[in-house]
């Protein structure tokens, strides 16, 4: 045939049109159907009423996704019809998917921004009567420093007792561990992610009412069961981090007479750092935004506490949710403090996010980078 | 100089002991954590479940009280998973084998963003923006058409606060981690397979068919089970977005939902008092058991499975 000799030789055909590029829908032709579909969907909701552009868009990428079908089986084929098909439905999932994320970061810096002001960074909520009254007539008024303040400290603690119990695991289980009490322990830690953060929030409550009497929420009892949901992500990035050390550099130190304490210390350990550093902080990220644990361990209070072993200590997470839910008088006051510190709470998390991401390339040895 | 070796020798072991110690009690003190959690659980719960149930507000038994949180509970997480598993398989497919090989790794960093993002902004966005959107579009629609399957029955909540705008909020959080372990095994799919696919003249979808998705197939199903595990614990978002009501409720358009344990640990719990408290936490020693369930058959279809794909 004709077309064989054509791909044999690679000579072009006559009309120009190479075989292998020959019954492929052109570029020209999927703008079309993509132009088309808009206005078909432009078309049924002038139809039906007012043009609104999400229902546009609702109508438009399924008949995309039709007419792209038929137009590649009348040109194409079957087979080739259904990988478009394919090709276009897994694009527009992941468009699909992006959706509420721009939608709630919109909302969250539209909401939040107005009222992300010197009050809110500064003050707390114990409203004077003349804060009150500012507040009826539209004026800001109330911050969540204290909240703010109660992360800082819960999310410390948490850290302080998840690091060092995390890494020191990393390193039983790579280093030290093997045999029955590794393999329980690697199952423990699998258990231990899975542990609903609320029910963390019960544990902390329930261990801590036996030591500071039924009904106490602290700020240390918050930082416990956040630590329960950080250790597991501690150890498992760690251990990740620790295996990648290749064995050889163990081993030449071991060679020269290190000893292997030493060789964890010097050797192992700076090698794997920024792996960790970049796992803490993404650890630390997951929990700073935790409320259920810390709405049932640590309460909520109206001003600023700094003593995590004595009364309630609210934090950001905590704040944002009864700010929403009781707003007081008037209700678009408190309203938008929640949007506020919600906004904060996002923006510390991305901070987070790049840090882990600098640090993972600042902290590479050189050669890696 | 020999003196110097031979204290030094004496020094380095006892570095090593206290260190391995060290390591080793570290280790130990996870699984007294986890110990501990079950324990307090327990001994807290234990009057909230063999108690005078007299002395609490509402039903005659432990039973009849947690029967229709659980039932909420595993009804919101399924609902889920029903959204986010399709989706996050394609997005996860999307991402290993369609996007630009240079775009990829944004793209997975942008799902792993949205996974960071905290649970109650998620609930107050869900209640703000997502629940109005789906009133005034769907919602009425879904009612008036089908209404004779028993999802859709009722009257519809005008305020959005039911189980269909829970779920939906649910699905989109578990979403990054089921993408997240979708995409790594689609990633690990052997080079060869594919290639070997793709040479014998399968398009792009008939090679993911033959070679990425019998592959990863016990991945996905595992991903999607740490995600119901997720979805069952999740608290903040169904606290603030559902409107409870006492009872079993199929309805996922009304305003008469039953509510997941969690959310009602949350709402309940800064009130309660007496044993009431040492009920909600023996309601979250329930909600432990089942996750712990789910979370132990994901661990072991990827380990049969799939020995690469540890979650």
């Amino acid at each position: 045939m004709t077309a064989t000799e054509q791909t044999l030789t690679g000579a072009p055909s006559p009309s120009g049109a190479s075989p292998l590029t020959a019954q492929q829908l052109s570029r020209a032709s999927r703008v079309g159907i993509a132009t088309a579909s808009v206005l078909i969907g432009l078309g049924i909701n002038a139809v039906l009423g007012e043009v609104r552009w999400g229902w546009v868009v609702v109508i438009a990428a399924p008949t995309f996704v039709l007419l792209t079908y038929v137009a590649s089986r009348l040109v194409e084929g079957q087979r080739r019809a259904v990988d478009r098909v394919a090709a276009a439905t897994a694009t527009m999932a992941f468009l699909v998917v992006m959706l509420p994320l721009i939608s709630v970061l919109w909302t969250v810096i539209s909401e939040g921004a107005s009222r992300l002001d010197g009050t809110f960074l500064t003050g707390d909520l114990r409203l004077t009567p003349e804060d009150l009254m500012a507040q009826r007539d539209g004026v800001a008024a109330g911050g969540a420093y204290h909240a703010m303040m109660g992360t800082l400290i819960i999310t410390g603690l948490a850290a302080a007792i998840a690091v060092p119990l995390g890494l020191f695991t990393a390193i039983y289980l790579v280093e030290y561990g093997k045999g029955r009490l590794a393999r329980a322990i690697t199952t423990m830690v699998d258990v231990m992610t899975g542990i609903p953060s609320i029910v963390a929030g019960l544990f902390a409550y329930a261990l801590f009412i036996l030591i500071f009497g039924p009904g106490s929420r602290t700020g240390i009892a918050g930082g416990v069961a956040l630590s329960v949901l950080m250790t597991p992500v501690v150890v498992r990035s760690a251990e990740e981090m620790l295996k990648l050390v290749a064995n050889e550099l163990r081993e030449a130190s071991y060679a020269l007479g290190v000893p292997k304490w030493k060789t964890i210390v010097k050797v192992v350990l700076p090698t794997a750092i920024a792996g960790i550093l970049t796992g803490v902080t993404l650890a630390i990220a997951r929990v700073i935004g935790e409320t259920a644990p810390l709405l049932i361990a640590a309460g909520v209070a109206q001003s600023a506490n700094y003593n995590p072993f004595d009364g309630r200590m609210t934090s950001l997470p905590v704040f944002t949710y009864y700010q929403y839910v009781q707003p007081g008088i008037p209700t678009e006051a408190g309203v938008a403090r929640a949007w506020a510190a919600a906004l904060v709470l996002v923006i510390i998390v991305a901070v987070l996010f790049t840090v882990a991401r600098v640090l993972a390339w600042i902290l590479k040895p050189a050669g890696l980078r | 100089m020999p003196s110097s070796t031979i204290t030094r020798a004496t020094v380095t072991r006892r570095g090593d002991r206290v260190f391995s110690g060290l390591s080793r009690g570290a280790g130990i003190a996870i699984l007294v954590i986890l110990a501990g959690v079950a324990t307090f659980l327990f001994v807290e719960g234990r009057a909230g479940i063999f108690g005078d149930t007299e002395e609490m507000s509402g039903s005659d038994s432990f039973l009849q009280y947690v029967g229709p949180l659980v039932f909420g509970t595993v009804f919101a997480a399924t609902l889920a998973l029903l959204f986010a598993a399709p989706l996050a398989v394609a997005v996860a497919l999307y991402i290993s084998h369609y996007a630009p090989r240079r775009l990829a790794q944004t793209l997975g960093y942008i799902i792993d963003l949205l996974a960071a993002i905290p649970s109650v902004v998620f609930g107050i966005w869900g209640i703000t923006v997502l629940a109005p959107l789906l009133t005034d579009n769907i919602y009425p629609w879904l009612n008036a058409n089908l209404d004779f399957i028993p999802f859709f029955s009722g009257t519809v909540s005008t305020s959005g606060r039911s189980m269909l705008t829970a779920g939906l909020v649910l699905a989109v959080m578990i979403l990054p981690i089921v993408t997240a372990i979708s995409r790594e095994v689609f990633l690990q799919t052997p080079r060869l397979h594919e290639e070997a696919s793709l040479a014998l003249g399968a398009t792009r979808w008939e090679m993911i068919r033959q070679a990425v998705i019998p592959y990863g197939r016990s991945g996905v199903i595992s991903g999607a089970m740490l995600g119901l595990g997720r979805a069952l614990g999740e608290t903040m978002a169904v606290a603030i977005i559902l409107s409870p009501s006492d009872g079993y409720f199929w309805s996922v358009l009304t305003n008469q939902n039953s509510n997941t344990i969690a959310s009602n640990i949350a709402l309940k719990f800064p009130e309660a008092y007496g044993l009431d408290v040492n009920r909600l936490i023996a309601t979250g020693l329930v909600l432990f058991a089942i996750t712990f369930v789910v979370n132990a058959l994901a661990r072991r279809i990827a380990n049969a499975g799939f020995s690469g794909a540890d979650g």
